[in-house]
């Protein structure tokens, strides 16, 4: 499927010549096309590229996207540069993919001290701890284990700001480009765990990267013996090294720092270690005047992608809706859509797919009349939870906590065909 | 014929074997043995209740001149922040419409402080500083957010004993319940 992206307008003539010069540096034979004019390849004309050999087979060895699709990189959120890029995250462009596998170039980032260079030969991981025996595992013994491949999002517990008044020019990127979802193939944690034996008293298990900021989170016992996966591929290749290559911890439906990148160690222990980035970090400040620690399951969470904020719908007509749900505590079971501000909401259809921790695709056949609308979407998980509403969640906590916003998002349809985040 | 037919039970009663071992609870026998060498160069994390805190000590005093060469460039001269996180101050202000997180109004725990200093600063020189140094460090930020004195020592016995002001309000939210609107 082509997605659709009412931005295609945009390819002006301007853009056209920018995009064949890259195309020249990346195919020499092909001649500039400074004077082609916007329909010299329609028909009834046979088009340029059908009247001249293509590139080679390999050129270049590891494949890229076309250079017409430039913009659809990584940002920043709100294009906003933090005070270093060592420390910070950059959004996966929502509005600008199909389906509900994230390609690995297009991941959200999240890192603590940047991006390490990690040669894999020189990679150990060390279990240690309440363990039986302390062990060592190159990343050559971690393949040779059974392996595992399942599909699950990872999102950032910082997505999506939306407690203070929304940003109008916010896209779906800006708001929730801090999730990403992959095939991720590893060894299963608790098959490496039964290798060192865990000691009946360990509750708490220390996950520690080989990053600069040799980043550290306490897990909890019961989830590194259910679903975790001690990562080494996603998408059917290496991790990249801003997903933690060579290696990584995967914890389905918990919130993404917790899966540490670039894992080196992990220690058991008979409670949390209280590290910086539980404690002084992902920790949400509670009206009860209260610190909530351990805030681990994303909850349940949906945005329409199309149309959303930058958008722009070019006529009035058919307009499929379409969307990601999700939800940290299992399957997504129905997605609901208003495109009246909340007044009416029907279901969405769910695209196969789908899966439990897993992005989930919706789509809604709708007709624009041309006027204004609020498009919003609301997801429900197979606990029964659904997601709330903005108010309803204000009403638990505010932006005091940060972390964990799940509200429902509204998207604003102007009579122009304009669309801008509603919060 | 019989010799071929112990030949072939003997391969099923291998083949059986090779199944068990692939069953769970049991072991593959991949990767071998860590030496506590190996362990004692990555086990670097301190707990709440002092353990992994290593010998040594460090002073209020020595503390400021580390801060003053390695820290003051992103923290400020007295923790006071910008362009990177403010270390200092914010008492008071942690269920106000703008908390000021620092370590003497937020972090629950002094060990932490030690355990984050020894792992990740500084920011371009990571694992760097002896333990002396992150001792002295660590009694500097303390210092400057009044929770010790400005003569104090810091070692693996007095560290974990400091109370920090806002412990006592954090709670665990696991094991997890859901938030449940009415919509």
């Amino acid at each position: 499927m082509v997605p659709k992206n009412p931005n295609d307008s945009s390819i002006t003539r301007r853009t056209l010549i920018g995009a064949g010069a890259g195309l020249a540096v990346a195919h020499a034979a092909a001649p500039a096309r400074a004077q082609a004019t916007p329909d010299a390849n329609l028909p009834p004309a046979a088009p340029q590229w059908q009247k001249q050999s293509g590139a080679e087979v390999m050129s270049p060895p590891y494949g890229l996207p076309s250079p017409f699709e430039a913009k659809v990189v990584r940002r920043l959120r709100g294009g906003i540069e933090p005070a270093t890029r060592l420390a910070t995250t950059s959004c996966t462009p929502l509005q600008d993919l199909a389906g509900i596998i994230t390609p690995n170039g297009l991941h959200y980032e999240r890192h603590h001290a940047g991006v390490p260079a990690i040669d894999p030969d020189q990679h150990r991981l060390i279990v240690h701890g309440l363990v039986e025996r302390p062990m060592i595992f190159s990343l050559e013994e971690l393949t040779r284990f059974p392996s595992v491949s399942r599909i699950h999002f990872l999102e950032c517990s910082g997505n999506t700001q939306n407690w203070g008044a929304p940003k109008p020019e916010y896209t779906a990127q800006d708001t929730h480009g801090l999730v990403s979802c992959c095939e991720w193939t590893g060894v299963s944690l608790a098959t490496v765990l039964a290798e060192a034996g865990v000691r009946a008293e360990a509750k708490w298990l220390l996950a520690e990267g080989a990053d600069a900021a040799a980043m550290t989170r306490s897990i909890p016992i019961e989830k590194a013996l259910d679903d975790a996966i001690l990562a080494y591929a996603q998408n059917g290749e290496r991790l990249r090294p801003e997903q933690g290559y060579p290696l990584r911890l995967l914890l389905p439906g918990y919130e993404g720092n917790a899966s540490i990148k670039w894992l080196r160690r992990l220690k058991l222990g008979v409670a949390p270690f209280e590290t910086r980035e539980e404690t002084s970090k992902y920790t949400m400040v509670m009206p009860d005047r209260t610190i909530r620690q351990f805030n681990f399951i994303m909850e349940a969470k949906s945005v329409i992608t199309y149309p959303s904020g930058g958008h722009r719908l070019k006529q009035p007509g058919f307009c499929e809706i379409s969307g990601l749900a999700w939800s940290g505590a299992g399957k997504i079971v129905r997605v609901e859509v208003s495109t009246d501000d909340g007044l009416t909401w029907r279901d969405a259809a769910l695209q196969e797919p789908v899966l439990s921790k897993c992005l989930t695709r919706f789509r809604l056949p709708w007709r624009w009349e041309g006027g204004p609308a609020v498009l919003a979407s609301r997801a429900t998980d197979a606990t029964g939870y659904v997601q709330p509403s903005r108010d309803a969640l204000l009403k638990l906590r505010d932006g005091r906590s940060y972390y964990h916003y799940n509200a429902i998002q509204s998207w604003r349809v102007a009579s122009s065909g304009a669309v801008t985040n509603a919060g | 014929m019989r010799d071929r037919l112990r030949a072939r039970a003997a391969l099923a009663a291998l083949f059986a074997l090779t199944a068990a071992a692939a069953t769970a609870d049991e072991r593959y026998g991949i990767g071998r043995a860590a030496t506590p060498q190996e362990i004692a160069g990555w086990d670097i994390d301190v707990a709440p209740d002092g353990a992994g805190l290593p010998p040594g000590h460090g002073a209020v005093r020595e503390g400021e001149a580390i801060f003053a060469e390695k820290c003051a460039g992103c923290h400020g001269a007295h923790g006071e922040g910008k362009p990177m996180d403010q270390l200092v101050g914010g008492f008071g202000t942690i269920f106000e419409a703008k908390p000021q997180k620092t370590i003497g109004s937020f972090w629950p725990y002094a060990t932490t402080l030690f355990d984050y200093v020894r792992r990740a600063m500084p920011f371009d020189a990571p694992q760097s500083l002896t333990p002396d140094q992150v001792y002295a460090v660590s009694a500097y930020l303390l210092y400057l957010n009044h929770l010790i004195a400005e003569d104090a020592v810091l070692d693996a016995a007095s560290l974990p004993k400091i109370k920090m002001p806002n412990r006592d309000n954090f709670v665990s939210a696991y094991p997890p319940h859901a938030e449940r609107p009415a919509h």
